[in-house]
């Protein structure tokens, strides 16, 4: 078997006395849509941080794409793409730049990045807006592009943090298309929402309450579990058992 | 009188219109919701309403007060929560909430009836700068700021964006008190499912209402039968629905696929199609739409 893309054991994280993230163990495969959800507060944000390599673990360990988040940070980061509501791309450069930067950032190599940024924008129906400045695009478009511009590297994964928020339903629903796309490719999908039906379109979903997991599994099993009609309500009753919520 | 009144309002940043033609009115005492994507004009609407921004063209009201010529008495009488945290960072949650009271020339204490329910939650933290705040109990502060001189009209502009479901429900039920003592509120909010919580909606896309009634009203209106669908392999079953020539519209929909179809295309014969597909565990069942179903039907006609 393949080893698993993300793997942590008992992973840590402590600003003085709070205990943001408290001992998380767990792992994902190849070519899984991972939800990872949570209560604002509950740690989704800083255990992503670890992950992307961008903040040192307290104690445990984690590995990202086969390295270690702590000592070999600077591989991580080569090796994912990422993307989020509040920072995608620069509203002032062109479509094309934008892909150029970022391929350029991500470290591809020149000579490809031309032809697969026709093929790109060929295959998002965006060909002729190609010189069109990104803040002049709608946002469910924008959202689209930044996601293509986070696989665009070709990462063994990508970390998806609130991807569809504020997006109209009809827009939302074609973004988890080209994530079924990616992950099909082969490329791990590490996302975080609060819509509850996107919980549904995830291979696995795991529930953070307070710094530890509480739960994790398919969502049918999930619900199952906790005898809920809804990923709502297994949400509900999780979320609810926080006793930090206050801070 | 009518607590918010709007004619024909347009406004316009260059090429973008940002509202185009809007009329509306909302009762008093009721909570009316503004329901649509970012990028619809729901801030643009709400900055018209509060004084902060002139229409191009149309005029408004609140509380029978012009938007133009009467900016001061509607800025005395209003409350306004704006979609970005806009309390001073650098002050302790009671110095925020004492200036806020302070400007309007009013206290705390005489209004503290008001956010008494909201408020003896962040208390415990009452010297913490609002910077220092997580979102939950930022959005708390906001709204007893926004309360603390007893206003007749609040304004609510995005007040659960970027909310954890939890804490989403939470902040209704604090509309929902408030609504008792007769305070009027216009809400925006881009999740669909927040919708069956104001007394009236208004679904906005690209600067228009699609449509303005009672959530029930919208939703008795959705003309076709709509189906639940669900097999053994979700996103195929997308993919084969779609490509099935008498099928008229298909969504994901959390565990089920929201499906509507041609008259003539028996369920039967639908089960029998996904079947030769090799689908198993077919199941289909006819269901009462929600307001997102019908907010997706009215946004691809007006497109189209």
């Amino acid at each position: 078997m393949s080893q698993p893309v993300i793997q942590t054991e008992q992973l840590t994280k402590r600003f003085g006395a709070f205990t943001a993230v408290d001992r998380i163990s767990f792992q994902v495969d190849k070519g899984e849509i991972f939800g990872f959800l949570g209560a604002n507060g509950a740690g989704k944000t800083t255990a992503m941080r670890m992950l992307c390599g961008l903040s040192k673990p307290t104690s445990g360990k984690g590995t990202v794409a086969g390295y270690n988040i702590a000592s070999q940070s600077e591989s991580v980061k080569r090796s994912i793409g990422y993307m989020s509501q509040k920072f995608s791309l620069y509203e002032d450069l062109k479509v094309w730049e934008n892909i150029r930067l970022f391929a350029g950032i991500y470290g591809m190599e020149e000579r490809l990045i031309a032809p697969k940024t026709d093929e790109l924008l060929t295959r998002l129906g965006f060909a002729d807006e190609r010189n069109t400045l990104v803040k002049a695009l709608p946002l469910g478009w924008k959202q689209k592009l930044s996601f293509s511009v986070s696989i665009f590297h070709e990462p063994r994964i990508v970390f998806l943090d609130e991807p569809t928020g504020g997006v109209d339903p009809v827009t939302r629903r074609q973004f988890w298309e080209l994530i079924y796309d990616a992950a099909d490719r082969g490329i791990t999908v590490f996302v975080t929402t609060h819509y509850m039906d996107e919980a549904e379109y995830c291979n696995r979903v795991s529930i953070m309450v307070d710094g530890r997991i509480e739960a994790l599994d398919t969502p049918g099993n999930l619900k199952q579990q906790f005898g809920a009609h809804s990923m709502d309500e297994v949400f509900l009753q999780l979320a609810r058992k926080a006793t930090r919520k206050a801070d | 009188m009518k607590a918010v009144k709007v004619e024909n309002l347009y406004k316009s940043y260059g090429s973008v219109q940002a509202l185009n033609d809007l009329s509306f009115q909302v009762e008093a005492g009721q909570i009316y919701g503004i329901i649509g994507p970012d990028g619809a004009g729901k801030t643009s609407l709400f900055r018209i309403l509060t004084t902060l921004l002139l229409a191009d063209k149309g005029t408004a009201s609140v509380d029978g007060f012009d938007v133009v010529k009467d900016y001061k008495e509607i800025r005395r009488r209003i409350g306004y929560m704006p979609g970005r945290f806009s309390l001073y960072q650098d002050l302790s949650v009671e110095e925020n909430l004492q200036f806020f009271a302070s400007v309007f020339n009013t206290t705390i204490r005489e209004n503290y009836h008001l956010i008494k329910d909201i408020y003896v939650q962040i208390e415990p933290f009452k010297d913490r700068k609002a910077g220092k705040l997580s979102g939950g109990m930022k959005q708390k502060l906001a709204l007893c700021c926004a309360l603390i001189h007893k206003p007749s009209v609040l304004f609510l502009d995005e007040p659960t964006t970027g909310v954890d479901p939890v804490s989403r429900k939470e902040f209704w039920e604090m509309l929902r008190k408030l609504k008792e003592q007769e305070i009027t509120m216009l809400v925006s909010t881009p999740y669909m499912d927040e919708a069956s919580l104001c007394d009236k909606i208004a679904l906005i896309q690209q600067g228009r209402f699609l449509q303005e009634a009672t959530p029930r009203q919208i939703i008795d209106q959705f003309e076709e039968t709509l189906w639940a669908v669900q097999s053994n392999n979700m996103h195929m079953l997308i993919a084969h629905l779609r490509s099935h020539p008498q099928v008229t519209s298909c969504f994901a929909f959390g565990e089920v696929h929201h499906v509507t179809v041609q008259d003539t295309l028996p369920m039967d014969e639908m089960k029998q199609y996904l079947h030769n597909l090799g689908h198993t565990q077919i199941r289909i069942e006819s269901i009462r739409p929600v307001i997102e179903d019908c907010y997706m039907v009215l946004a691809q006609k007006q497109t189209s």
